[in-house]
Order: structure tokens, then C-alpha cells, then sequence
């Protein structure tokens, strides 16, 4: 690793920390719903929209009644998403004229966008209207990170109560995550984008005039718009020759925001966070970076204050700090190596005060090598799934690390809310086999954890890893499955692991060379990905649930502290072990196979 | 049932209705007056004429200009309106191909240069559009650039250094030059 490369991760952890902190504080006090005398104002308007909903705010409900309510709200989302992109033809704010999207592409955005995947078939700017970009995509952006915050919410209320039967209420919590944390920091954050030279506006796709025209082969189209063919059947091409580039717009730095801030992930372009206009600078990627773990770690110190006891968001944040600071200097280490294909051609790939050098195939020159493996390593930890550069063309290791950080259950800091909930689970994990190993009744945050808890703690566990293994199965087993595939050998494998792993764990990045926009690929990922959501999601409110009506121990001589070096080893391992044991066979049969052909001089 | 079908359609219409229209407005409105310029695209106009955006490549392979990173975009290079990578895999031999082909094209136009070749300029950048290459990318090309220029190799140098941008705050990013800025500017240079 470079300096640059180290300077860049000590001042990225160290200023996260710092404002993480605050974020915190605020975190909590919205959850506590302690808001502050000036928002008087807003939240009179917020009172008016209980009273139209006719709900009461300071009535909890039990968690069915919160899980009934959070999958009405997202069934919801995904109708009217499906509905704006088969109508945008026919709505405004449409200057390219796109068509309206496929069905089968339709239904796997809309579901990829409501669970805070943001796994993206299509491309953004050449199939999206500006009005589908802001009215369905980028308000799923809010609302998926929002219904994220509201379960972690909840299940810190589990564990925070004393023999209660509710957990909150999932509108109030909606509402409020919304309009007090997610729109105030975007709003601050998009225009801090604009300045950087991130666009904004309603014009149409610009045509500027290009220094050097460019000239292209085509597929020659006959009186019937059809292409012609020649005598042997195949496409007669023709020469073209272009003086102009013509540039897409729209409002993107708005939706680029809450795309980092909400963990979501989604582009508004289709080279996501490489694009110019979306990530412009190296000082944008620097922000961009923090915010993606600015609320997940806020979360977690948030989650110390509400159990009473900084000491166990410290600790979880060092078992999620520790795995994530592995990942980026193995990711780094490997992409700065390079790649051995291109020695013997004469590349330099060395790094030094005037290029990068490394593997810069898919990679921006503003950005290098530690700007990109960074944010990798961020997004991947995080469930947000932006890209800064392309994972597919990353080395066998390096590309490895973004995979298996998914694979581990979006833990390491995670997705807003979702990361928190699942280290949460993976935490009553640890203290359950330690509880088996000393012969004691488990207890995590003075709660008895018993046989329900755990049954909906091995469903939230083990829900993904059946859904990737098993979608990767069926798509390598079916010629439909394997048509999308990008990459010859074990590369191609580990492009079908990926998409599965990422929808299912609700990342959304990809090994884009896969060709996903299809009606299989379409359906199977949303498959994937609706029940990788919800599918942990309702386990976790039913074990906050239970955790309320609890009683809070005060802790004994034989309890399990859950705050000192211990216990973060415990959860750490606990992490790595479930990751591992599920991943093996299928990392050795990708990345691993890969990486020994490429140092095999084969 | 109402308990829940009502707040349902409330809640989504009044969290949409700021988050989708009132708040991409805001920005926009904010944006226009603050920054119109970023806004707008950050377009390079000469005279009435938009010749090309300081933030989006373009396409140069004639041996007077500087090239910039290769482009996998289709159904033409630095196409800004469909962006994306060339997603091959490492070991793909297409891309080994495709490198080698680009380091004979460089080498072709300048046969004199016997220097190794900066892998940012023989690797397809992510986006498509990269508007950068690295600093050793054009110093690589600048004897190449002088030579058909007719310009002597130290005026091509102090260009690029004019041009060049540093890490930010010492340590952010890579030292880099921007292409079209750097061939406007030749342009400029020879009239």
C-alpha cells in the first residue's frame, strides 16, 4: 500500500468517528421522539399528517401490528414504482422521450429500490424519465432507508423496555427518519455535490460540439427500419461519422445524495459513482464515502445510548471496525499489485508521484487505485452498493473482497438500520453459543434469550445464504442463467455468485458484465432480493417483540459482559464463521480458482 | 384493516410529495442560484458554440492530440449518454488482447518512444467518459505531441503542468491533467 493509501483510511476512520458522534445524539433523540422547541413549525405540519392518517403518534404497536404495517407501506412502494416506469411515456418531465421499461425489468427495479437494494438491470440515463428518477426511484431512496432506521429502531426498543408490549409506531418512525434526518442532510449534501460539479437541472441531453469527430461501424438500416442483411445472412455494417457528444442531464445530484446517505446505491447514470457528474472529484468521493457509514455508525453509538450503556455500541462498532479495516488493506494491497497479464506487454503499473500504476481497468484517473479499493471495500461493507469503479474488473482477490463482504451479511457497518439489526442478531449468536459452551441461559443487555429468540435469530441468518446458493444454482444450471454471462471460466461463475450475493444481501453492486436485464435474471434476482429483505426484517421485529416484554436483569457474577475485547473477538468470529462456512465451496470455485490461474502464468 | 390502509396511503403520498417534488425542486432552485455553472454540466462554450464539458472526455486518436483513457462505451467511445466499463475480467483474453492493441497504436504513432507505457492510458476507464489521465500518461505522449506539432518538447511539458491538478489537500485523488482542456489549449497554442 501506498502512504497516500494509508493516510486516506486513518483520516477517512477518524473524521467518520468524529461525526458520527453527533449524528448520534440526533439519531436518538428522534427515535425517543425528543425534538427540539425551533421545529415547533414542522412539527405542526407532522401533527397535520397523523391527524389525515387518523393515527395516533404516541400509540406503539405490537410487532405484528408494526411488520403488518411496514409491508403495506413497502407493497405500496413497489406498485406505484412499477406504475411510473411502465407510464412515464405518458407523464412529464420526459425530454428524451424514453419508452416505458419492460415488465419483467419494471418489477425487479421496483422491488430492487423498495428493499434498498438498488440492484440496477437497466441503465439509468438511457431508460429513465427525470420524473421516474425523482418520483419513484429517489423517493424509494428515502423511504427503504427510512423503513431500515424504523426496524433498528424497534429492536433497540426490545431491548431497551422493561416488560412492554410495543415497539413504537412504524409511521411515526417513517415520517420523522424522513423529514428530520434523511431530507435535512441530503438537501446540505446535494447542493455540497453541485458545487463540486454535479448537475442539476430539467434540460434536455446537451449536444456540444466535439474537438475531433468520431467514426464508428453501425448496423445499416433498410426503408423498413429494419437492419439489412447480406447474402450469408449476416448485419452489413456501415461507417458513421459524429461531430458531436451528446451528454445526458437531469436532476442527479438531489438523487445522488440520498443514494449515499440511505445506503441505497442506485445511479442515476449507469457508471454509477464513476461517472463525472454523479462523483466529479476526488474531494466529492471523500464525502461520498463518509456518507454512506455516516448513519450506520451513527446508529451504533445511537444504539449505546438507548440500551443505557455507551460501552456495548463501542464494542460492536470495534468488531465492525476490525473486519472492515482487513477488507480494505486486502482489497488495496491486491489492486495496487496489479495484474501479472499485463507485465510482460511493457505496462507500467508502478505507482509513483505522477500515475496510480495498479490495476486501473475500470477505474477513473482522478480517483487511482486506494480512492477506489476504499470505496469498494465502504460499499460493499455498507449495503449501498455504489461503485466508484467496476468490481468485475478487479483481480481475483480484490474483487473477491467486495464479494465476501457482502456474503457475510451486510454487517460491517451495513446498510442504514440493516446493519445494525443484523449485527444485533449476529450478537445474540455470539452470547448463545458462548451461553453453550459455559452451560448458562444466555443473556444479551439483561434479556434472557430463549428458544424463540433464537429460532428467528437462525431464520434471519440463514434466509440469505439460502437464497444465494440456491439462486446461484439455478442460474448455473439453466441455459437462460448462463447466457448472461460476461467472462469465460471461473470469472463468469464468480459474475452469477455476485448478483445473487448482492441481491439477496440487498447491496445492489454487481459484476456488471453479467447481462442481468433479462425477464430470468429480472425475476429471480427480485426474488432474491424481496426476501433477503423482508425475510430478516420480520424475524428481527418478532424478536424485538419478544424483547420487550422482557424483563432487564441486572447483570450476575456468571454473566457474559458484552463489552470488552472478549466479547468483540466472540462477535467477530461468530461473523466470520457463519460467513465462511457457507461461502467456501462457492469462493473456491470463483475467485479462489481464479486467482491461482492468474499467478500460474495461465 | 382501515388502521392500516389509511396512515398507508397518507404517509406515502405526504412523504412523496416532499421527498420526490419539494425537495429535487429545492436543490434545483438552490443549485441555479449558487452554482449555475456545475448545474448546468460545467460546459466549455468558445464564442455561441458548447465545445465539450470540463467533467466529460472525449474522444481523440489523431497523433496531434493528446489521447485520453480508452473507452468501452457503445456503440462509440466516451458516448456520455449510455456510460459504463468494459466489465472484462482479469484474466479475460480479451482484454489482454485489447491492451496490447492499444499499446501498439500508441507505439505506432510515436516509434521513437521507447518508454514503458502508463497503464491508465492502455485501461478502459469505469465510466466511460474519464476526462483525466494521469500525469506520466501525458508526459508519455508529449514528445509525440510536440514532434507534429512543430512545438518544442519543454512548451508541451509546461502545458501540462500548467494544466495539471494535484491530490487535494495533499492527499486526496491522483495527480492528473484534463484532455480536452489540454488539446483546447494546443489548439490554441498553434492557432
Amino acid at each position: 500500500m501506498t502512504s497516500y493509501a494509508w493516510i486516506l483510511l486513518v483520516a477517512y476512520l477518524a473524521i467518520l468517528f468524529l461525526i458520527a458522534w453527533p449524528m448520534s445524539l440526533w439519531l436518538a433523540a428522534v427515535a425517543d421522539g425528543r425534538l427540539p422547541r425551533w421545529l415547533r413549525p414542522i412539527t405542526r405540519l407532522e401533527a397535520g399528517v397523523y391527524r389525515l392518517a387518523r393515527v395516533d403518534p404516541a400509540a406503539g404497536m405490537s410487532w405484528k401490528t408494526y411488520a403488518l404495517a411496514l409491508l403495506a407501506f413497502n407493497t405500496l412502494g413497489v406498485v406505484v414504482v412499477y406504475a411510473l416506469q411502465r407510464w412515464q411515456v405518458w407523464m412529464p418531465l420526459n425530454p428524451q422521450s424514453m419508452a416505458a421499461v419492460s415488465p419483467d425489468s419494471a418489477f425487479n427495479t421496483a422491488v430492487s429500490f423498495v428493499t434498498n437494494t438498488n440492484w440496477q438491470g437497466y441503465a439509468g440515463e438511457a431508460s429513465m424519465s427525470y420524473l421516474t428518477q425523482m418520483l419513484a426511484l429517489a423517493v424509494q431512496n428515502f423511504l427503504s432507508a427510512a423503513t431500515g432506521i424504523a426496524v433498528a429502531f424497534a429492536l433497540i426498543r426490545g431491548f431497551a423496555a422493561r416488560s412492554a408490549a410495543v415497539i413504537g409506531n412504524f409511521w411515526v418512525d417513517v415520517t420523522r427518519i424522513t423529514s428530520y434526518v434523511l431530507l435535512p442532510l441530503s438537501l446540505v449534501f446535494a447542493v455540497f455535490l453541485v458545487s463540486q460539479g454535479a448537475i442539476q437541472n430539467f434540460s434536455a441531453y446537451q449536444d456540444v460540439a466535439t474537438v475531433e469527430p468520431v467514426t464508428y461501424q453501425q448496423p445499416k438500416l433498410g426503408t423498413d427500419g429494419q437492419p439489412v442483411k447480406d447474402a450469408q445472412g449476416d448485419v452489413v455494417m456501415e461507417d458513421v461519422t459524429r461531430n458531436a457528444q451528446t451528454i445526458a442531464m437531469g436532476p442527479v445530484a438531489s438523487q445522488e445524495a440520498i443514494k449515499m446517505l440511505g445506503t441505497n446505491g442506485g445511479g442515476y447514470f449507469n457508471a454509477n459513482s464513476a461517472f463525472p457528474y454523479e462523483n466529479p472529484t476526488p474531494l466529492s468521493n471523500f464525502v461520498q464515502m463518509l456518507s454512506i457509514f455516516l448513519i450506520p455508525a451513527g446508529l451504533v453509538f445511537a444504539f449505546g445510548r438507548m440500551v443505557g450503556d455507551q460501552r456495548q455500541g463501542v464494542a460492536v462498532l470495534a468488531a465492525m471496525t476490525v473486519l472492515f479495516v482487513a477488507a480494505v488493506l486486502v482489497v488495496t494491497l491486491e489492486e495496487q499489485a496489479g495484474n501479472p497479464v499485463f507485465a510482460p506487454l511493457g505496462v507500467d503499473q508502478t505507482a509513483s508521484e505522477v500515475q496510480p500504476g495498479g490495476n486501473m481497468e475500470g477505474k477513473e484517473a482522478r480517483f487511482g487505485i486506494a480512492a477506489t479499493t476504499l470505496f469498494a471495500a465502504i460499499t460493499t461493507a455498507a449495503s449501498c452498493g455504489a461503485v466508484n469503479g467496476m468490481h468485475d474488473s478487479f483481480t481475483a482477490l480484490g474483487g473477491a473482497v467486495p464479494l465476501v463482504l457482502i456474503q457475510l451479511g451486510e454487517v460491517v457497518f451495513g446498510g442504514v438500520g440493516a446493519g445494525l439489526y443484523g449485527m444485533l442478531i449476529f450478537a445474540i449468536l455470539a452470547v448463545f453459543i458462548a451461553g453453550l459452551m459455559i452451560g448458562r441461559t444466555p443473556e444479551y443487555l439483561g434479556k434472557k434469550i430463549e428458544s424463540f429468540e433464537m429460532k428467528m435469530t437462525s431464520i434471519a441468518i440463514l434466509v440469505s445464504p439460502i437464497l444465494v446458493l440456491a439462486g446461484t444454482a439455478i442460474a448455473v444450471l439453466t441455459d437462460a442463467g448462463r447466457a448472461g454471462v460476461a467472462n469465460p471460466g471461473a470469472h463468469g461463475f464468480s459474475e452469477i455468485l455476485y448478483a445473487l450475493s448482492s441481491a439477496a444481501n440487498n447491496n445492489g453492486s454487481a459484476f456488471a458484465g453479467l447481462s442481468a436485464n433479462t425477464p430470468f435474471y429480472n425475476t429471480l434476482l427480485a426474488v432474491a432480493m424481496w426476501f433477503g429483505r423482508f425475510g430478516v426484517i420480520v424475524p428481527v421485529l418478532a424478536i424485538a417483540g419478544s424483547l420487550a416484554a422482557k424483563k432487564r436483569l441486572t447483570p450476575g457474577a456468571g454473566t457474559l459482559p458484552t463489552h470488552g475485547p472478549l466479547f468483540v473477538l466472540l462477535l467477530i468470529g461468530t461473523v466470520v464463521l457463519v460467513g465462511l462456512l457457507n461461502y467456501v465451496p462457492a469462493l473456491a470455485l470463483g475467485p479462489v480458482v481464479e486467482h491461482l490461474m492468474s499467478w500460474s502464468g495461465r | 384493516m382501515n388502521a392500516i390502509i389509511r396512515p398507508m396511503f397518507v404517509c406515502f403520498v405526504a412523504l412523496s410529495v416532499l421527498t420526490g417534488i419539494a425537495y429535487p425542486l429545492a436543490v434545483t432552485g438552490i443549485a441555479r442560484v449558487t452554482f449555475p455553472w456545475q448545474a448546468g454540466g460545467s460546459l466549455i462554450r468558445q464564442g455561441d458554440t458548447v465545445v465539450g464539458s470540463a467533467l466529460i472526455g472525449q474522444n481523440f486518436s489523431e497523433p496531434r492530440y493528446f489521447w485520453g483513457r480508452p473507452s468501452a462505451t457503445g456503440p462509440f467511445p466516451y458516448n456520455a449518454a449510455a456510460s459504463g466499463g468494459s466489465n472484462q475480467g482479469p484474466l479475460n483474453p480479451a482484454l489482454a488482447a485489447a491492451v496490447k492493441a492499444r499499446i501498439e497504436s500508441l507505439e505506432a504513432a510515436d516509434p521513437a518512444n521507447t518508454q514503458p507505457v502508463p497503464v491508465d492510458l492502455v485501461t478502459a476507464s469505469g465510466s466511460g467518459v474519464d476526462p483525466d489521465i494521469s500525469l506520466a500518461g501525458a508526459r508519455y505522449q508529449a514528445s509525440r505531441v510536440a514532434r507534429l506539432r512543430g512545438l518544442k518538447p519543454e512548451q508541451v511539458n509546461a502545458l501540462i503542468d500548467g494544466l495539471a491538478e494535484g491530490r487535494t489537500f495533499g492527499f486526496l485523488g491522483e495527480p492528473r491533467v484534463n484532455v480536452l482542456k489540454l488539446n483546447l489549449a494546443l489548439d490554441g497554442m498553434t492557432g
